[in-house]
């Protein structure tokens, strides 16, 4: 694509140079500081309140700042970071058995299919243990030893045990840890929390983001919040595939409105499929239900070798029975990475081999752990997994395998950030899963508490302050002619979508754009299929523009008209990634390209063509995106075929 | 299968509510509570008629945004359950299902099956947290937790907030909640040198709100969708009332509840 608008933006990341172990410590000698009586001069906006934006607003609060936090929910305790299950990776090595911040930097890279920025991935190694610190000190009653010491499981990935977690509900500890210490801020009066209002447009004015446009979602009242800087953490955008195993509210909004705006969206077409959830039951089904990867320490996955073996499980012999992770990759097993657990499943399911009523699960087992270590130690282990899973299916775990089956989960793309979390407009910072800047092309389990909690808590109040001390924000008013003129923008998008009153109902569109995303930029993808994709996405916008019944008016508690929003921009985003899934000719991590593999079915990289970061510009309604490239440099860990085997 | 709502319908706190009926399908037996509303809103909305307001995020009974009554049990008729993952299946073909908000007094109402629950957000204000600002930390092995104190933190942390005991306790107590949060805290080492003045602010924050007395009625915890023990509430009351024995105030500032929408102010 030829940028005909606007010439393509010089990328600076920022990236520090010198011995990568000490670039985190230099650069924040390097970064400006402002001093402690300033900093109560300086009005923030963080939009989000899960692990990135809760732990960045309480820190910002702690240190002086005046700091407006906001959230779409009534609490800011119901972020969707509370759905994580598993864990959070840190490289304490308190076991001993060989972890170090190398070892998770070097799992990570390679885990992320040599697609992530090896800086940003050794600080983020770096900032994990001081993590572990933190959350122990707030109170998060991480699982303990006898002894009273941290213990630790294994994840996917990872040949070391270096996941603390608690029980089977770590992200819920760890955001109440966040949100705790936000509310703590909110007693004191350095943040202000405004729930149930979400953000619909950015107010950039000469050059920098200085606020934001936002509804009550209670009383639809349209009203600006200024700041001289905001701070986007407001989750992925897996809902574009309508089923995901995001909440319902989780939503691109935020970051799609600041990307028309000028913030380049970076690797859209990187999405992660988790291996192991619940499979679908239903046309009316409204989500998916993850089961943890940390399940995949005590369980084994298998599959009939016969194609359309209807046995029950317990009737299948072992010499029967295909444990094809354990067979295709000896040295990791069960616990391979996410994308090639879930390419895997899908191809043994493709075959005619897959299990349950529609052919689209695999088996995951625990009857070798249970006879092994016995119900309690499991119970103990995943006992309200268990329970979560025979509440909605109805079936016993501890006595019948589950049936899982991989579902959209987590996307590693976002808006382009450099080292210091800013996108390409001065003053914009994004943090958590919202940016694209630690995970390349597949994230390990575990790490994505560890990303959010290490922006928030850990890098973005060094870097902030570096912003406000350089660019030093002139004064803005509520009558700025950008303020309002986004104001007045935000209205008329909301008055259009009340007025169309056609003859479908919002989710009946996304449904489709979801199955449009899922079967031709899903798990794998393929030129044909991604330039149909694009084609019946466009179709499918111009008709919702025209028959979509958004019921109700915009003065008070309008759910249908919240989602009419969010899903107008799924579309575009949709669109977005079909065109860099297109545009890059290759595989890596969750990006299967079925033309770019090796003879056994593994992903096959370009490094030559391919090994940089796609940053996408806007260039209005209707005009192709603008493709700029911030070109990947690995001095450490030397790129190659990743192998599990 | 089919089965009749009978849900609360009120378009804002200023006008009369009313039950209104509707006869819905089943699809089948993995179909959740929230995915039949989900159903019967398509069908409202292709009618012409304003869809359910009902609050719920994650689906999957860990936000806690979800909650309603169904024939007057909060999160229905299945123990240990949010309404996002109760199924179908438990329900007889022909069933009335009656479905109203929490009623509370500290709950005010917003709309349909929806209430106000920032009172809570203000309870952990009053001290629900531990005062550690971020960096100070020390290692996390220094602090060694025994395992049966950090199963205890963590059964009592397990909350989720979501308002069902309110709603089911006949004093419209906030009790569990609050003990929940002292409790979370109070057996954690960590937790120790706030102990009892974050007892004495949380319950006087409770009070200021406008919950009830708790008269250990029990109704809390045996809707509570996360089984939150009774015993967290003993576990506050012995708290507050050494915590007031040694403060001594005579009077502890509480924060102003605020019901209005309009996020003016501070």
């Amino acid at each position: 694509m030829t940028g005909e608008v606007t010439m393509p933006i010089q990328l600076d990341a920022r990236i520090p140079t010198g011995p990568i172990e000490q670039a985190w410590d230099n650069a924040r000698f390097e970064m400006k500081l402002v001093n402690p009586a300033n900093k109560r001069r300086h009005n923030l906006i963080v939009v989000g309140s899960g692990l990135a934006g809760g732990s960045a607003a309480a820190t910002l609060g702690e240190l002086g700042y005046n700091v407006k936090c906001f959230c779409f929910q009534d609490s800011p305790r119901r972020a969707h970071s509370i759905a994580a299950q598993g864990g959070i990776n840190a490289a304490k090595n308190y076991q001993n058995d060989g972890d170090s911040i190398y070892r998770l930097f070097y799992d990570t890279v390679k885990g992320g299919d040599f697609r992530a920025r090896e800086g940003n991935v050794y600080r983020l190694a770096q900032n994990s243990v001081h993590i572990i610190d933190q959350c122990v000190a707030q109170g998060v009653p991480f699982a303990r030893e006898y002894g009273g010491t941290l213990d630790n499981r294994s994840f996917g990935g990872a040949q070391v045990s270096r996941t603390f977690y608690a029980r089977g509900q770590t992200g819920q500890q760890l955001l109440l840890g966040a949100y705790q210490a936000l509310e703590r801020q909110v007693d004191s009066g350095q943040v202000t929390m405004i729930p149930r209002t979400e953000m619909l447009d950015l107010i950039v004015v000469d050059g920098q983001a200085r606020g934001i446009v936002t509804r009550n979602l209670i009383t639809g009242k349209l009203g600006v919040h200024l700041a001289d800087a905001v701070i986007l953490a407001t989750g992925g955008y897996g809902n574009v595939y309508y089923l995901s195993t995001n909440a319902k509210g989780s939503n691109a909004t935020a970051i799609w409105r600041a990307h028309k705006r000028g913030a380049l969206f970076a690797n859209p077409c990187f999405t992660q499929i988790h291996p192991t959830c619940i499979p679908v039951s239903g046309d009316y089904q409204s989500k998916l239900t993850l089961m943890s990867e940390s399940l995949r320490n005590d369980g084994r996955i298998w599959v009939p070798k016969q194609k359309g073996d209807k046995r029950k499980p317990d009737q299948i012999p072992e010499d029967e029975r295909d444990y094809y992770l354990e067979r295709k990759y000896p040295a990791f097993g069960n616990l391979v990475p996410r994308d090639v657990a879930s390419r895997n499943s899908k191809a043994v399911c493709d075959e005619g081999r897959g299990v349950g009523e529609t052919g689209l699960g695999v088996y995951l087992d625990f009857s070798d752990a249970i006879s092994r270590l016995g119900v309690e130690t499991i119970r103990e282990r995943y006992g309200n997994l268990f329970d979560m899973y025979q509440r909605i299916t109805d079936e016993d775990p501890y006595k019948v395998p589950m049936r899982i089956y991989p579902a959209m989960h987590y996307t590693m793309g976002g808006l382009w950030v450099d080292y210091q979390l800013q996108s390409t407009i001065p003053g914009l910072f994004v943090l958590g899963e919202a940016n694209f800047s630690d995970h390349g092309a597949n994230r390990l389990g575990a790490s994505a508490l560890m990303q959010g909690l290490s922006d928030g808590y850990f890098i973005i109040p060094y870097t902030i302050g570096n912003y406000l001390a350089s660019a030093k924000p002139k004064p803005v008013k509520l009558s700025d002619p950008a303020a309002q003129a986004a104001l007045a923008a935000t209205e008329q998008g909301v008055a259009k979508l009340l007025s169309i009153k056609g003859k479908r109902t919002v989710d009946s569109f996304h449904r489709e754009l979801g199955k449009i995303m899922w079967d031709d930029c899903g798990m794998s993808r393929n030129a044909k299929g991604l330039e149909e994709a694009i084609g019946k996405i466009r179709a499918l916008r111009e008709e919702y523009w025209q028959n979509v019944n958004v019921p109700g008016s915009g003065d008070d508690l309008n759910q249908s008209l919240e989602k009419a929003g969010r899903v107008a921009d799924f579309f575009e985003l949709g669109e977005l990634m079909c065109i860099d899934a297109l545009e890059r000719n290759e595989s890596c991590g969750g990006h299967f390209r079925e033309e770019y593999q090796t003879p056994d079915g593994e992903a096959q990289r370009d490094d030559e063509h391919f090994s940089y970061v796609a940053a996408w510009g806007w260039t209005g309604p209707g005009n192709p995106p603008e493709l700029n490239k911030e070109p990947l440099e690995f001095a450490y860990v030397h790129p190659s075929q990743r192998s599990y085997k | 299968m089919r089965v009749k709502l009978t849900i609360w319908r009120q378009k804002n706190p200023a006008t009369q509510g009313k039950f209104v009926s509707y006869p819905v399908e089943v699809a089948n037996g993995e179909m959740s509570m929230l995915e039949l509303l989900d159903v019967l809103n398509e069908t409202l909305i292709e009618k012409g008629e304003d869809p359910i307001a009902f609050d719920h995020d994650c689906r999957e009974g860990i936000c806690g945004m979800c909650g309603f009554m169904i024939n007057g049990v909060a999160h229905g008729p299945m123990p240990a359950t949010t309404i996002c993952q109760l199924t179908m299946r438990h329900f007889k073909d022909g069933e009335e299902l009656v479905l109203e908000p929490w009623r509370s007094a500290a709950f005010s109402f917003v709309k349909d099956l929806v209430v106000d629950r920032r009172a809570f957000d203000r309870i952990i204000q009053a001290g629900g947290y531990i005062s550690i600002s971020t960096g100070s930390a020390q290692d996390g092995n220094n602090i060694p937790v025994g395992k049966e104190i950090a199963d205890r933190a963590m059964d009592a942390a397990a909350c989720i907030g979501c308002g069902a005991c309110v709603a089911a306790c006949p004093n419209g107590s906030a009790a569990l909640f609050t003990g929940a949060k002292i409790a979370h805290l109070g057996i954690l080492p960590q937790g120790k040198p706030e102990e009892d003045h974050r007892a004495v602010r949380m319950v006087a924050q409770m009070n200021v709100e406008g919950f009830g007395s708790c008269t250990n009625i029990g109704e809390c915890t045996g809707v509570c969708p996360k089984e939150i023990p009774l015993e967290v509430i003993a576990k506050m009351n012995h708290d507050y009332l050494l915590g007031a024995w040694k403060e001594r105030k005579e009077v502890i500032n509480a924060i102003a509840p605020v019901t209005d929408w309009t996020f003016e102010g501070k």
